[in-house]
């Protein structure tokens, strides 16, 4: 098949993009979309221009690194799929495919489709872990886990830290990555001491980072491609509220709550 | 070169106690004086970083992703085994030892397997402390699954996910140490080459993937934790941008490359589909507890499976070898595989593919369990080749999956140069010729989380380090190295890709040098390489600068890197006259196709001392002894 494809191309942070036209020929149905980029990329080098940036690694849809919107959808038209799993034969001769990087003011672009998400490093950094050095932990059968909660906790942990849940939501909020944070490690007792130091401390540092609120619109829910669902953010509120009203003095000075600034869509 | 394996002497079961009563201590007021690199962010290195930062450590951690939770660990999906015994089925810390040696083809050293299997336990209760949802029973104790050739069940997992959650795991205890200072974290920042200052590893170049930026860091040791170099055959299972850089540059500065050419075929992957392929997908081997493995019995037997009566199936393995049937090791499974392929038996368009068959256990299990145990895996096998393996066998073939080979390191995970520590695939110690399943991350963990703390700590208590600083001549030559490199790399501007290098280095690895070898064929394979890379730098094109985010200045880099190492695996499997675990020459085998192994010539460990380039490498053996688990042939039948 024969593709038409709109690329999103900028040289760094401080130039402006613009979108380029490409064409993809001979598309094998049996190619993922990155193998078709590929493609695409070693023509673009044959002819002496610059291939196209966009990130990628494990190419089996776990690591999060890839990810970029085709026309308009996070990871593309294929649900609970990142884009390096996603396959061409869901493709038709013809279409014509507009790729963007994810927009968000918390995601600077660095070139073309790779974008800066340390944002949610920073965010897990903050809070998002239980403290157990190294050497300190009893044996692992000492504290039964109700297997419900376990496996509840493994929905929320599925999380691969792509950030499709920020580019598709319109407030560009990052409440789906962080309430899966706050879900896994909330869910298991293991995580109950720290937990109200928890959501204070990742909730300011997600403000901090200048990401949007959450409205329950759902986008993020709809195109995660780990399925996380929308309850872990009523489970975030819930945690971030309780804390908020009980456990302040859990905070250290420095992770004291920023107000929401200006902050979501680019 | 001397090899000093630094085992301590005296019974096994003691000997990792008794090395760290013997290693000296840094006191907790000086170890924040202390600077400590570690490079790679996975299973060894962000469990290391982490664990360093804890005791107090001023710690700098390198990654090339732009999290340290992409690391390439995040893709195991089995499980990690552990001595626990909790299925009360018979397992102990000497059954795993006694496994891994045995699994390992008697090519690995017995205390670094011992204290592994003795640290296994540790790990799983750090694990579940840290909050890793490992599967539960009802009961809410801990569920495990047998796993790839043992015969006990002691594989703890997360759903086919245990990698991603055991890197979350390590990846959030790192976090945390940024968070408190104690780690400075470098994203996008690769490793170009090591400084070695007065015979000791000091510092590293490094270059900012964003910025181009050329650095140097200096520290009083450094520690690898770079993972396997399996991608020098272009298809693998290892994530696009795995590599052998940092253990190369490395290894040409003085640190001796062990048993290169042991490399793990991983016999349940996608078969390839076309040119364009970019990798290989994993298959986790736990469908092989389920799955049954067939070929037609005829050759060139063209049907659908479905149209295959019962008594024209060949289950191959189960015939085989009865007694372990579906469950052989990677190994032999994936030679059997080759087998029957060579015989003209293999399915699909290519011919180059076997069936994995679950109708049996649907039948006996029902559709739900199946779906419980494998659906994620099924999703995955469907979303990449569009066929449903609920109604029609996965087909599947063997593909390169690790590599055991990596940089030699004593009892402490030392290299061969004071001060250089590697950690995890990308040393050579635990595996010999051939990894179990489940025991990658096991390892990984082991020497972060539970060796190189004490180790570092007596290296850096019993030697005087003195002062460095980046302005010095040592580091400012590697600077020159690195940046003459880059440039020369850009300058090129050839009329062939990165890539189609890349490509045709890999069908010369995985043509003479893969599942099965021989003289003739690695001696023609050592010349098309020596071509291949003279031609690389004179003939590649790599556009852009180097003054920004350049991918494909970063991957050629890693190709001639590649283009070097190949080589050296090539020459490692010839000079090695027997077959042994991965590593599989077909002069030397038995009778009925089974390996065969040389101990009276080849049991040592082939640590390569590099001479220069175009210079043929050194051999240097460490013997190995053998003092509990007797070498024996393999015997899985």
């Amino acid at each position: 098949m024969n593709l038409i494809l709109h690329v999103w191309r900028q040289k760094n942070a401080s130039e402006k993009g613009r979108m380029e036209r490409y064409e993809a020929n001979d598309v094998n149905p049996d190619m993922s979309f990155l193998e078709m980029m590929d493609v695409v990329n070693e023509n673009l080098i044959t002819q002496g221009s610059e291939p196209i940036a966009f990130e990628h690694d494990c190419r089996e849809g776990i690591c999060g690194s890839c990810g970029f919107m085709i026309n308009g959808i996070a990871h593309g038209p294929q649900r609970g799929t990142t884009v390096c799993q996603l396959h061409m034969r869901h493709f038709k001769d013809g279409d014509e495919l507009y790729l963007e990087p994810w927009r968000a003011r918390a995601f600077p672009v660095i070139k073309d489709l790779v974008v800066d998400r340390g944002a949610f490093d920073r965010i897990i950094s903050a809070g998002g872990y239980i403290t157990a050095h190294t050497g300190s932990a009893p044996d692992a059968n000492a504290l039964p886990v109700p297997k419900t909660d376990a496996d509840r906790a493994m929905d929320a942990a599925a999380c691969i830290g792509c950030g499709a849940c920020v580019a598709a939501c319109p407030n560009a909020s990052a409440a789906l990555f962080t309430g899966a944070k706050i879900s896994h490690l909330g869910l298991l007792p293991q995580g109950q001491p720290e937990r109200s130091r928890r959501a204070l401390a990742m909730v300011a540092q997600y403000n901090r980072e200048l990401f949007g609120s959450c409205t329950n619109i759902g986008e993020c829910e709809a195109v995660c491609p780990k399925e996380i669902r929308i309850e872990v953010i009523s489970r975030m509120n819930r945690d971030y509220l309780k804390a908020a009203w009980k456990d302040r003095s859990a905070l250290r000075d420095d992770q004291a709550e920023t107000e929401p600034k200006a902050g979501g869509r680019r | 070169m001397a090899l000093d394996s630094r085992v301590p002497s005296g019974p096994i079961e003691q000997a990792w106690d008794r090395a760290r009563f013997e290693m000296k201590l840094v006191n907790p007021a000086n170890k924040r004086k202390y600077n400590v690199i570690v490079v790679g962010s996975g299973l060894a290195g962000g469990s290391a970083a982490a664990t360093l930062g804890e005791l107090g450590y001023n710690v700098k951690c390198f990654c090339f992703q732009d999290s340290p939770r992409r690391a390439h660990s995040i893709a195991a999906q089995g499980g990690i085994n552990a001595a626990k015994n909790y299925q009360n089925d018979g397992d102990s810390i000497y059954r795993l030892f006694y496994d891994t040696v045995k699994g390992g083809d008697f090519r690995s050293r017995e205390a670094n397997v011992y204290r592994l299997a003795q640290i296994s336990v540790h790990i799983i209760d750090q694990c579940v402390a840290q909050g890793v949802p490992f599967a539960r029973e009802y009961g809410g104790f801990l569920a495990n699954r047998s796993f790839g050739g043992a015969q006990v069940s002691r594989t703890f997992y997360a759903r086919g996910q245990t990698g991603q959650q055991l890197l979350l795991g390590a990846y959030q205890a790192l976090e945390a140490q940024v968070d408190a200072g104690r780690v400075k974290m470098f994203p996008r920042t690769e490793m170009l080459d090591l400084v070695v200052i007065d015979g000791r590893a000091r510092g590293i170049v490094s270059r900012s993937l964003v910025t181009g930026k050329i650095e140097t860091h200096v520290a009083d040791a450094v520690i690898l934790a770079t993972g396997g170099y399996g991608n020098v055959f272009y298809l693998s299972t290892n994530a696009k941008g795995s590599n052998c850089t940092a253990i190369w540059r490395a290894h040409r500065r003085g640190a001796a490359f062990a048993n290169p050419c042991f490399t793990q075929i991983h016999p349940t992957c996608i078969p390839v589909s076309g040119e364009y392929q970019s990798k290989l997908t994993l298959m986790s081997e736990s469908l092989r507890n389920d799955g049954r493995i067939w070929v037609p019995r005829d050759p060139g037997d063209k049907r659908s499976p479905s149209q295959i009566p019962e008594n024209e199936r060949d289950y191959y393995l189960e015939r085989r070898y009865p007694s372990f049937g579906n469950l052989v090791p990677r190994d032999v499974a994936s030679r059997a595989a080759k087998a029957v392929c060579d015989e003209g038996r293999g399915v699909g368009e290519t011919g180059l593919g076997v069936y994995l068959d679950f109708g049996d256990a649907i039948k006996r299990l029902g559709r739900h369990v199946i779906e419980e145990r494998y659906g994620n895996l099924f999703e995955m096998y469907e979303r990449i080749t569009g066929d449903n393996p609920y109604v029609t066998p996965m087909r599947i073939f063997p593909a390169i999956h690790y590599t055991m080979g990596g940089l030699w390191v004593d009892y402490q995970l030392m290299s061969t140069i004071p001060g250089l520590f590697v950690l995890g695939e990308a040393n050579f110690s635990d595996h010999g010729a051939n990894r179990l399943g489940a025991s990658a991350l096991m390892q990984g963990l082991s020497d972060g989380y539970f060796v190189i703390p004490y180790t570092l700590g007596n290296y850096l208590a019993s030697n005087k380090l003195d002062k460095v600083d980046a302005a010095s001549p040592g580091f400012q030559a590697v600077t020159t190295d690195v940046e003459d490199r880059l440039k020369r790399l850009l300058s090129v501007r050839g009329k062939r890709t990165v890539a189609s290098f890349h490509r045709e280095l890999g069908r010369i690895m995985w043509d003479y040098c893969g599942m099965s070898r021989n003289a003739e064929g690695l001696e023609h394979a050592i010349g098309a390489i020596r071509n291949l890379r003279e031609e690389y730098w004179r003939n590649v094109n790599v556009p852009g600068s180097e003054g920004d985010l350049n991918q494909q200045l970063e991957s050629a880099g890693r190709v001639a890197d590649f283009l070097e190492l190949g080589e050296l695996m090539c020459i490692d499997a010839l000079h090695r006259n027997e077959s042994c675990g991965g590593h599989f020459r077909e002069e030397f085998q038995t009778e009925d196709g089974e390996a065969l192994r040389d101990d009276a010539h080849y049991q040592y460990v082939a640590a390569w001392e590099y001479k220069g380039p175009n210079t043929s490498p050194e051999l240097h053996r460490e013997p190995l002894e053998f003092n509990y688990v007797h070498p024996a042939q393999r015997s899985y039948k």
